[in-house]
């Protein structure tokens, strides 16, 4: 690492900074039981679902966890596309 | 009610559970109170060897659910400490010789003669497990700073919440400082961050528990050692003691921080 990266505060993650990073995603996984790969279809099923109803942005839409104490909870994140829609 | 049964339990193998049970078992009888281990590693027994208690087994805890002696009998005294028993696993045969309910029994019959029953739990998520913490009033659970051994220790403190036998308390054991100081190995606030429960001990990496598990001499009989005073420590704590944390530096001071920078 060059002189300049660190005296602009630039470095690497310490071992310890990656092992935290690590455990807390595996963590997230083992907690709640879920897989990527099945986070990423209850994403389509919720965009198929949804989308029989209002609106949505397909591209733009969002399933995640948030890591509380000892708590996970699922976030989707759906942007609507109907809000100019009413006015008109 | 008599006795408190904690059992020493950590999910991973060879983080330190049996030294961990050896040593609380030491401390506490040390400080006067009269204590009982039991080995439930059936088939794997290890605290014997730990104590140095091996060359005086004639029966164990299965011999004694299995009725073959009485309770008192398969009780080894250690002569080094006033009330300190151990009640060793059966070396040939296995898990399944012994059912979480014998466990609850066992305890039960002992719980009148006895301040402490700890138990060392197996490693792992099955049977010996089932058994170790079936007659816990708590457990505790240990770790070493590492991922592994944190991941277990997370499953571990999820199944001990769906037995409502929380909330478990922590042992970090093996810190190491050193390495701590420098941003190679996972703080003890990390690991107490990342498993949400209550810390109860902090045991540095101490290369005298190799040599007093050569001898079979558990190290918290020998006061000077760092592990020793934690293990006392702890002792203190579950005492209902207030043991500050404070004798553990884990922040690095302001040379290492120059020398970590211009090393990196």
């Amino acid at each position: 690492m060059g002189i300049l990266d660190r005296l602009l505060g630039r470095r690497k993650p310490s071992s310890r900074e990656i092992a935290k990073e690590r455990l807390q995603l595996v963590l997230a996984y083992d907690r709640v039981k879920i897989s990527p790969e099945l986070l990423q279809t209850l994403k389509n099923e919720l965009i198929t679902v949804i989308s029989e109803h209002v609106e949505i942005d397909r591209g733009g839409v969002e399933v995640t966890f948030s890591q509380g104490k000892r708590h996970s909870r699922l976030i989707a994140d759906i942007p609507l596309l109907g809000a100019r829609g009413q006015r008109e | 009610m008599g006795a408190k049964v904690i059992t020493i339990t950590s999910g991973k193998g060879g983080v330190g559970k049996t030294t961990t049970t050896a040593n609380l078992g030491v401390a506490l009888g040390l400080s006067g109170q009269r204590v009982v281990v039991i080995d439930t590693d059936i088939g794997l027994r290890n605290l014997d060897v730990v104590m140095g208690l091996e060359n005086r087994i004639v029966y164990d805890i299965v011999d004694v659910t299995e009725g073959h002696c009485r309770l008192r009998q398969a009780l080894i005294r250690d002569k080094r400490v006033e009330e300190l028993y151990l009640m060793p696993a059966a070396q040939t045969r296995d898990k399944t010789a012994v059912s979480p309910e014998d466990m609850v029994d066992l305890c039960d019959q002992m719980r009148d003669e006895f301040d402490f029953i700890l138990i060392d739990s197996p490693a792992g998520i099955e049977q010996g497990f089932r058994n170790a913490i079936a007659p816990a009033d708590k457990v505790l659970i240990v770790t070493t700073p590492e991922v592994a051994a944190v991941r277990d220790a997370d499953r571990i403190i999820g199944l001990i919440e769906a037995e409502e036998k929380g909330p478990a308390s922590l042992i970090i054991n093996r810190l190491r400082l050193d390495m701590v100081r420098y941003g190679n190995m996972l703080t003890t606030g990390d690991v107490v961050e990342i498993l949400a429960i209550d810390l109860i001990g902090i045991v540095p990496e101490d290369k005298a528990i190799i040599v007093s598990t050569n001898k079979g001499v558990p190290i918290a009989l020998n006061g000077r050692a760092p592990a020793s005073l934690a293990f006392h420590n702890i002792a203190r704590r579950l005492l209902d003691e207030e043991v500050p944390f404070s004798d553990i530096r884990e922040m690095p001071s302001l040379i290492e921080r120059f020398v970590r920078f211009i090393r990196q």
